[in-house]
């Protein structure tokens, strides 16, 4: 029952749900939500880059994530406009510009629909390998930069007075996300990763009361997700990148009945 | 001029603006060890502005900062914790540095919330948490305690003990404190050095050398530099913490 191709989305999904655990608690701490979704829009201009240039998908859209990234700071420093303003002129202009490139693009075939929703199922092992290499490298220089970006999310003049790097911190945190949409785009499509990074993490707040423990509880939402999506969509035939989004939904109304009973406790 | 091995911190004409405004200029001073730097002022005179360039939070000021310690603890104004953080008061101690679970419960016990330990910092009141913000800032024993209205929000009996208290930690751990500080009796009695700040130093010296100076009897009224003598509370009991009152 189990086919090779299950197999592989499994582990894929697995790997990508590990890395989006600590990082989607970051986006929820730093409410960066809206930038994840801008960064993962732009990723479809790093798709049509990879199929003209022939390149690496992956490798492309980290390159064009971080840019858009790059471009952001810049417009945030040079213009009056407001952050969300200038999140929302970016996301929707690089999406634009991705399908205008792919309406000349005459002579390939995409699969617009794999783009936006991920087709987990035709991952290869070249695709597992950049996920399995890609992640944990991921999550090390997050270990590494983790004191710096935690104590600058709670307080920045604190961090930077104290010895702590928080500028340094917030840009490498930047590259990592363009690293995870990069190696995750495949998989859940560029609609649904920043679900991907806020729904485990958004469940895990609400049954956790130290920081540690909302990134333990956020891989494991993600893990189940992933792992519940996935046999859903086999069992029922369901799309499986929106099924492993829908699974984390479900998780997070359960935790939610967590809140209101403690909620009840303290009454 | 020889150089002071004692000096943690020296400004020199140093001054920060935003644009074309100036929030303060011109400002000299130096922190050395075991010394208490106060510095006093009206709303809006750039006391905060001057702890956060001795701090090396603002970079592109005017004039000069020495900074010759990295082991710095702060206590800012202004926090807000956000409370899409789950963070208990434990976490927060660790903040900036890792710290045996002794060196945390020591300096809780010291502020007197040792027993908020594992409460949710959304949940402590103002002046619990200026209280846990202190012990984080001494947890770490720096050589240099930069703390900007440390005791706002603290009850009358509690304030006087954490002034007590800082001086003490100046004492005992020979580290250099810089202070913003409303209360003036406070700063006249436990103070080394005294600057006046109005967008620029208007005098500076000792708590003495300052209360008979014309500018600031100008800035803060001839009463205030009438407070000269050190504050004496006289109270015939103590408060605990669980809230029983013990005689003397």
């Amino acid at each position: 029952m189990l086919d090779d191709f299950f197999i592989r989305a499994l582990l894929a999904g697995l790997g990508v749900a590990i890395v989006t655990g600590p990082l989607g608690c970051f986006v929820i701490w730093r409410r960066l939500s809206y930038f994840g979704d801008t960064l993962a829009h732009s990723a479809l201009l790093g798709v049509t880059l990879a199929y003209t240039m022939e390149f690496n998908i992956a490798f492309s859209v980290f390159i064009i994530s971080s840019l858009i990234a790059l471009i952001l700071i810049q417009l945030q420093k040079r213009t009056n406009l407001p952050g969300d303003a200038l999140l929302g002129l970016l996301a929707h202009s690089s999406l634009a510009v991705g399908l205008v490139v792919i309406g000349f693009l005459t002579f390939i075939r995409f699969d617009i629909m794999g783009l936006l929703f991920g087709d987990i199922l035709a991952v290869t092992i070249d695709d597992l390998l950049i996920i399995w290499v890609g992640g944990p490298l991921i999550l090390l220089v997050l270990k590494l930069i983790w004191k710096s970006l935690f104590a600058s999310t709670v307080n920045y003049e604190l961090a930077e007075a104290e010895g702590l790097n928080p500028d340094r911190a917030k840009a490498i945190f930047t590259i990592l996300m363009a690293g995870i949409i990069a190696i995750s785009i495949k998989m859940v499509g560029l609609l649904l990763i920043t679900g991907m990074l806020i729904i485990p993490a958004a469940m895990a707040r609400n049954i956790s009361d130290s920081p540690q423990k909302m990134v333990v509880y956020s891989i494991i939402g993600g893990v189940l997700s992933v792992i519940l999506g996935l046999f859903s969509s086999l069992e029922f035939n369901t799309p499986s990148g929106p099924s492993i989004i829908a699974a984390a939904l479900f998780l997070f109304i359960l935790s939610l009945l967590n809140i209101k009973q403690s909620i009840k406790l303290k009454n | 001029m020889s150089t002071n091995q004692n000096i943690l911190v020296k400004l020199k004409e140093a001054g920060f603006r935003i644009n074309d405004k100036w929030l303060v200029k011109g400002v000299t001073l130096q922190i050395e060890k075991g010394k208490i730097v106060t510095l006093i002022g009206p709303n809006g005179s750039g006391k905060s502005t001057t702890a956060k360039i001795a701090l090396g939070i603002y970079k592109k000021i005017d004039g000069e900062v020495e900074k010759y310690t990295n082991k710095v603890g702060y206590v800012p104004q202004k926090i807000s914790v956000d409370w899409t953080l789950p963070l208990r008061v434990n976490d927060f101690m660790t903040l900036t540095e890792n710290l045996k679970a002794e060196a945390i419960n020591e300096a809780l016990s010291l502020t007197g919330v040792i027993h908020l330990k594992d409460k949710n910092l959304g949940d402590l009141s103002g002046g619990e948490f200026q209280r846990v913000l202190l012990a984080r800032a001494i947890s770490k024993k720096p050589e240099l305690l930069v703390l900007d209205e440390p005791v706002q929000g603290v009850d009358f009996t509690g304030e006087i003990a954490l002034y007590e208290l800082i001086k003490k930690i100046s004492d005992e751990l020979n580290c250099g404190i810089l202070l913003i500080s409303h209360d003036l009796h406070t700063v006249m009695s436990a103070t080394d050095h005294v600057v006046c700040l109005n967008g620029h130093v208007c005098c500076s010296g000792t708590p003495i050398d300052v209360a008979k100076n014309n500018e600031y009897k100008a800035l803060f009224g001839e009463q205030a530099s009438q407070i000269l003598t050190r504050y004496e509370h006289r109270h015939d009991h103590i408060h605990t913490i669980e809230g029983e009152i013990k005689k003397n």
